[in-house]
């Protein structure tokens, strides 16, 4: 299948300084990308240049085969800015109808705002909106006319936890009728069950873009155990097993994925002393971590 | 004249309507049209005109000022205000094209405009009429009146725009928005005055100070009142830079003026990046 949103080595400089550095990404219809980075990292702007809202430097981007800015890509595209506010005069039903006549799609507006839970707030002021509400709205406008590529620039700032949970069950909606997503966001810990990929931004320059397992085994970080001993026999255990001590009853340490299951095997060859292991898998945060804060070359 | 073009317009409207933007810009030109109508009256016997014409003279004058201020109001904050919201970059990811996007903007204040203008205008018009009566002439020029306002008011909401597009927040559009009306209104007039005065009716005063004048669209709205009605004229007493140009020349300023406005608006948010 071909993808829907395909960025080839862009480059972007904004003044002397580079912004982007040669990325390469895309996106098939249906797959749920998540674009992690920190602030300052490139992925408004990159964001911004797939919109056509700025210009790029080299490289090409293409949405299901238009230029970006283009008509046809603009029809194609849904957008959901960073903390987005609207209008304070208008009530969301008139926005969101709005919207709806710009895009050219005949829509169910108040069908499309019970869908992101606004259905009480039909009829009232954006004023009198949370910040939440806002987000909801914005989220309701990405939904308008089955587009072929989604882009949401930190779709869950300003949610609250409830709201989140909603805000995935909407984006795996939006990806089963066939919609490439792409979210920027540093929430990393949620965005690792509910994205199909991970691409990771350092300084513009993409450091990583694979599956969440296939990053785990490319890093290699270590499985942490934490092995608690039987009372008063902590210095038994310690000298056994090797790994640091933790508090007055566990020791800790680490292992490579391949080598977990010998480590464990013998731990548990060690019979009473052992009453508890606990095992921590590597976590997108480390993940992350090893990504984008060390300096890799 | 495109459907998302009147879909943006209708919802702007909305928007001047709800915060009471339409009803504001209207009191004030009723308020304004009437307390000058009714303290202008007084030459009225001495030069042998109807009430009308002294009232559409003083409305003129107060048109100059209030025309260009009012549209600057409506149309200094109608990029910035999105982007300082975060909206604009959502907005011009809809297939609406800049253009569009201005073009919908401008035909909703326009009109907002036009309805103040008529109101106000009509309604001190139509009082000064009735109690001091009011000729074909007068009417005709009442009606003019009404006409190059709206005019001379499109020319200031397209520089609003401008203003709005090259701003880094509302709140340097609204400063910039005053800047502009200063120089229109008071300060190229000030500028062309002292000149006439340092030249003392030399070649400057004889042949380019009127041209100097009609292409400032403020002067060019007050030419045009004042040359196309004798008896305006001998009320405003204004007649003698009028004379010396051909008859077009004020029209044609006041008509090309909006659409250049827009062609620069249309050129400074075309650069905008949200």
């Amino acid at each position: 299948m071909d993808n829907s949103l395909i960025i080839k080595s862009v480059n972007k400089f904004r003044g002397k300084t580079q912004v982007l550095e040669d990325i390469d990404l895309s996106v098939a219809p249906g797959e749920r990308l998540a674009l992690l980075g920190h602030n300052g990292a490139g992925k408004s702007t990159l964001i911004k240049s797939i919109l056509g809202l700025t210009p790029i430097h080299g490289g090409s981007i293409s949405i299901n085969g238009a230029a970006p800015g283009s008509a046809a890509a603009r029809k194609d595209t849904a957008f959901l800015p960073e903390a987005v506010s609207f209008h304070p005069a208008l009530t969301g039903r008139e926005q969101l109808s709005l919207f709806a006549n710009l895009s050219g799609a005949s829509a169910d507006v108040p069908a499309l705002l019970e869908r992101v839970g606004l259905a009480d707030a039909l009829d009232r002021r954006i004023g009198t909106y949370s910040k939440g509400m806002r987000q909801r709205l914005g989220l309701a406008q990405v939904l308008l006319g089955r587009p072929k590529v989604a882009l949401l620039d930190e779709p869950t700032s300003g949610l609250d936890p409830i709201s989140r949970q909603d805000l995935y069950a909407i984006i795996d909606e939006l990806a089963e009728q066939g919609t490439a997503v792409l979210i920027a966001s540093h929430a990393l810990t949620e965005v690792e069950a509910r994205t199909d990929r991970i691409a990771i931004l350092r300084k513009g320059v993409k450091v990583a873009d694979n599956t969440l397992a296939e990053l785990s085994s490319e890093a290699a970080l270590p499985t942490r155990l934490r092995i608690t001993a039987r009372a008063g026999e902590i210095e038994k255990l310690a000298q056994q097993v090797g790994g640091t001590r933790v508090n007055g009853a566990s020791v800790e340490l680490c292992c490579s994925a391949d080598q977990k299951m010998a480590e464990l095997r013998r731990i548990a060859a060690l019979g009473d002393v052992v009453v508890d292991i606990s095992m921590t898998p590597p976590r997108l945060e480390d993940l992350y971590r090893h990504f984008a804060k060390e300096n890799r070359q | 004249m495109t459907p998302r073009a009147l879909a943006i317009a209708g919802s702007e409207l909305r928007i001047l309507r709800r915060n009471r933007w339409l009803f504001m810009a209207t009191l004030i030109m009723v308020l304004f049209a009437l307390a000058l109508t009714f303290a202008g009256s007084a030459p009225t016997g001495s030069l042998g005109v109807d009430m009308l014409t002294v009232s559409v003279a003083s409305m003129t004058t107060l048109s100059v000022y209030l025309a260009p201020l009012l549209a600057l109001m409506m149309s200094f904050d109608a990029i910035s205000g999105d982007r300082d919201r975060g909206s604009l970059s959502l907005l011009l990811s809809y297939p609406a094209g800049r253009g569009e996007i201005l073009l919908g903007k401008f035909l909703s204040h326009l009109a907002a405009l036009a309805f103040a203008m008529t109101v106000g205008f009509g309604t001190a018009g139509a009082l000064a009429a009735w109690s001091g009566g009011a000729g074909a002439d007068s009417l005709l020029a009442l009606g003019r009146l009404i006409a190059t306002s709206i005019l001379l008011g499109a020319v200031f909401l397209a520089l609003g725009y401008g203003v709005s597009s090259i701003s880094s927040s509302s709140t340097a559009a609204a400063g910039l928005s005053a800047a502009i009306w200063l120089i229109f209104v008071v300060l190229y007039d000030l500028g062309l005055l002292g000149a006439v005065v340092m030249d003392e009716g030399g070649f400057f005063t004889q042949s380019i100070f009127p041209w100097l004048m009609v292409a400032n669209p403020a002067d060019a709205f007050r030419v045009w009142n004042i040359a196309a009605s004798e008896t305006v004229a001998v009320t405003s007493g204004m007649t003698g830079a009028a004379s010396a140009l051909p008859a077009w020349a004020a029209p044609l300023s006041l008509l090309l003026w909006p659409v250049i406005g827009f062609a620069l608006a249309r050129l400074a948010f075309g650069r905008v990046e949200p």
